[in-house]
C-alpha cells in the first residue's frame, strides 16, 4: 500500500502529464483509476486546485460516473450482465447464486479482498447471456463456476 | 422485401472479412476522393435529396442539420460528434455496424466531418462495448496506415483526424448535449437549448451529433445517388433501416429492410412469426423503451415509419421493436421500464429526477394491485407534468410508455386492482 505523500506524488505526476489537454478531468480520472485501482479522497482536492474546479466539481464528477469507485475493488472484479435480454437467460438466479457462492451482495467485496460483484448494463452479448466480465475480459453463458474461475 | 444487392450493410452478421481489405471488396471505401470532390453543398444537397432522417430516434432530416453549420470557420473549428452510446433497453442495431462493418461508420464520418467543415471526429462509444470498441479501434489504426485518415485522408485533399473515446458507463450520456459535456470531462448532464450545438456545441464550437447509423448509410447514399435511397419507403420515410426485433418472436435479429415495411411483414419473413402465431401478440413496442406501445389492434395494419407511428401516438424511435405475446405481465413490462428511467435519471431536472421515482412507486403498486382506482389517473396526471418539463427528453421518455400503458391497458390495471381488492378475477381478466 502506498502512503500519502506517495499518492500525491503519483497524481502530480498524472497532472503534469495531461496538462494543456482539453477537456481533462475524465482521462484523469481514469489514469488515477488505473494507477490506484480507484480515486483516492485525497486526490479529489489535489485535482480540483491543479484544474481550478471546486472540490464539489470533481467529486460530483467522480460520483457521477459509474466506473468510477472511490474504495479500493478486490483482485478481481466481476461484472454481471443486468439487462432484459441477459435477465430472460435466467441472470437474475445465476447472480443469486453467484452472490450466496461468494458470501457478497452487489458492490460488495469478499472478505479476502479477492472478489468484487458488479452489475453492469449490457455488454452487448445478448446473443450468448448470461454475459458477463471478469477482470475486462468477456464471458458468455455464464453460471456459477465462473467463481471458481475468478479464484484461479 | 429489400434485395441483397440494395443492402448498404453487406456485413451486418460478421460472415465476411471485416478489415480494410475486406470492407474494400465489398465496395466501402470506392471513390471517397471522388464524393468529397463533389463539394461541400453538392454533398449536403445530396443527403437532403435521398430524405435520409436521423436514425438515433428523433428522425429529424440529417441533411438538413447538416446545413445549419457555419459555411464559414469565424476563427473556431468545426466537430462532429457520433452517438454511439446505444444503452435504450431493446436498441443493438449500432453496436452490429460497429463490430462487423465499422468501415460503414469510418467512412461515413470522414465525408460527413468534410461537409460541415469539420477536421476532428470524435465517436463516443459507451464504456459497456467492448468487442465494438476493440473491432473499431482496430478499423481506425488500418485506416490510419492506408492512408484514409490523417492528413490528406484518402487523397481528397482533406486533413481528418477521428478519436474514439469512450464513456464510463450513463444513459444518459446518449442525450447529444450531455455527450458533450462528457467528451468535456464534466458530469454527463443535458444542457439546456438554445443555444444548440450547431451554434455552441463541443468546447463551445460549432458541433453536429449524429447517430452512428445515420453517418454509416451516408457513403453509400452518395456512392449510388440519393434517388435510389429516396426509392424504398414512403414519402417523406425513405430509405433502408436496420430494425432489431426482439422479445416474443421465433427468431429475433437485426436486419436491414425497406423503411414503411408493414409489422406483420417484418416479423413474418425475418423473425419466423411471433410465438404461438401473429394473433397470440399482446403489445409491440416499435422504438424501442421510450415509445408508447401499440395493441394488437395498431399491429394488424402497422406501417414501420416515423409519420405512421406518430399518428398512432407511438413513434419508430430507433426501430427496436419489442413483441410481448399474451403470456405478458404487460405493466411488469413497463414498471421495468419506470425502474430503468430511474435508475438513470441525472437528477438536474426537478420534474425528472422526482417524477420518475414517483411514477415507479406507483407502477410497483399497480402491478401488485394494491392500488385504488383514483390513482390510475393520478398517475397519467403525473406524468403530464414530468412530459416536456425538463432539458433532456428522458423525462418525456420516462412518461411515455406509462401514457401508452394506461391508454391501451387501463381495464387490466383497474381489473388487477379489484382482483387484488375481492380476492377474486373479473370476467375481463379471465377471458
Amino acid at each position: 500500500m502506498l502512503d500519502s505523500q506517495d499518492h500525491s506524488d503519483r497524481i502530480a505526476e498524472i497532472l503534469e502529464a495531461h496538462q494543456g489537454l482539453e477537456g481533462p478531468l475524465l482521462p484523469i480520472l481514469h489514469a488515477v483509476q488505473e494507477a490506484f485501482g480507484y480515486i483516492p479522497e485525497a486526490a479529489v482536492p489535489q485535482i480540483a486546485k491543479a484544474l481550478m474546479l471546486s472540490k464539489a466539481e470533481v467529486h460530483g464528477v467522480v460520483s457521477f460516473y459509474h466506473d468510477f469507485r472511490s474504495k479500493p475493488a478486490g483482485r478481481h472484479v466481476l461484472k454481471l450482465c443486468r439487462a432484459e435480454a441477459c435477465q430472460t437467460m435466467g441472470a437474475d438466479a445465476v447472480a443469486d447464486r453467484i452472490k450466496r457462492a461468494l458470501g457478497i451482495g452487489w458492490h460488495e467485496t469478499t472478505s479476502d479482498g479477492r472478489v468484487t460483484l458488479e452489475p453492469v448494463f449490457c455488454l452487448g452479448l445478448c446473443a450468448c447471456g448470461p454475459a458477463a466480465m471478469v477482470d475486462g475480459r468477456l464471458v458468455g453463458r455464464v453460471d456459477e463456476s465462473v467463481c471458481a474461475e475468478v479464484a484461479k | 422485401m429489400l434485395k441483397d444487392q440494395d443492402r448498404i450493410f453487406t456485413n451486418l452478421y460478421g460472415m465476411h472479412d471485416r478489415s480494410l481489405k475486406g470492407a474494400m471488396k465489398r465496395g466501402h471505401w470506392n471513390g471517397t476522393a471522388e464524393i468529397i470532390k463533389r463539394g461541400r453543398d453538392t454533398i449536403i444537397e445530396q443527403v437532403k435529396a435521398s430524405g435520409l432522417r436521423g436514425r438515433g430516434g428523433a428522425g429529424f432530416p440529417t441533411g438538413l442539420k447538416w446545413s445549419f453549420m457555419p459555411k464559414q470557420s469565424d476563427g473556431r473549428p468545426s466537430y462532429l460528434v457520433v452517438n454511439a452510446d446505444e444503452s435504450e433497453p431493446g436498441t443493438c442495431k449500432d453496436r452490429e455496424i460497429m463490430r462487423h462493418d465499422p468501415h460503414t461508420l469510418i467512412e461515413g464520418c470522414l465525408i460527413a466531418s468534410f461537409a460541415m467543415g469539420a477536421n476532428t471526429c470524435y465517436i463516443y462509444i459507451r464504456g459497456e462495448y467492448i468487442r465494438e470498441r476493440e473491432a473499431l479501434q482496430a478499423a481506425i489504426d488500418e485506416c490510419y496506415d492506408a492512408g484514409l485518415l490523417g492528413k490528406n485522408a484518402a487523397k481528397s485533399g482533406w486533413d481528418f483526424d477521428l478519436y474514439l473515446h469512450h464513456g464510463a458507463g450513463a444513459y444518459i450520456c446518449g442525450e447529444e448535449t450531455a455527450l458533450l459535456e462528457s467528451l468535456e470531462g464534466k458530469k454527463g448532464m443535458p444542457r439546456m437549448k438554445p443555444p444548440f450545438p450547431a451554434g455552441s456545441g463541443l468546447y463551445g464550437c460549432p458541433t453536429t451529433v449524429n447517430n452512428v447509423e445515420s453517418i454509416a448509410v451516408v457513403p453509400t447514399i452518395l456512392r449510388r445517388g440519393p434517388d435510389w435511397f429516396a426509392s424504398f419507403g414512403r414519402p417523406n420515410n425513405t430509405g433502408t433501416k436496420l430494425f432489431g426485433i426482439s422479445g416474443h418472436v421465433m427468431k429475433p435479429c437485426v436486419v436491414e429492410e425497406a423503411m414503411s415495411i408493414p409489422l406483420k411483414e417484418l416479423l413474418d419473413r425475418h423473425c419466423g412469426g411471433v410465438r404461438g402465431g401473429w394473433d397470440n401478440i399482446k403489445a409491440v413496442i416499435p422504438g424501442g423503451s421510450s415509445v408508447p406501445l401499440l395493441t394488437k389492434e395498431q399491429c394488424d395494419d402497422a406501417i414501420m415509419d416515423f409519420d405512421w407511428l406518430r399518428e398512432q401516438r407511438s413513434g419508430l424511435g430507433t426501430a427496436a421493436v419489442i413483441v410481448m405475446d399474451k403470456s405478458t405481465d404487460v405493466i411488469k413490462a413497463i414498471w421495468r421500464l419506470s425502474k430503468f428511467y430511474k435508475h438513470e435519471s441525472c437528477g438536474q431536472c426537478t420534474p425528472c429526477r422526482e417524477g420518475t421515482g414517483w411514477m415507479m412507486r406507483v407502477m410497483d403498486r399497480l402491478v401488485r394491485g394494491e392500488a385504488e382506482i383514483e390513482e390510475i389517473d393520478m398517475l397519467l396526471s403525473v406524468t403530464k407534468q414530468v412530459e416536456g418539463h425538463t432539458i433532456c427528453a428522458l423525462g418525456d421518455a420516462a412518461a411515455w410508455p406509462i401514457q401508452g400503458l394506461i391508454r391501451a391497458f387501463r381495464d387490466e390495471i383497474e381489473d388487477r386492482i379489484k382482483a387484488r381488492r375481492t380476492g377474486r378475477i373479473s370476467a375481463v381478466a379471465a377471458e
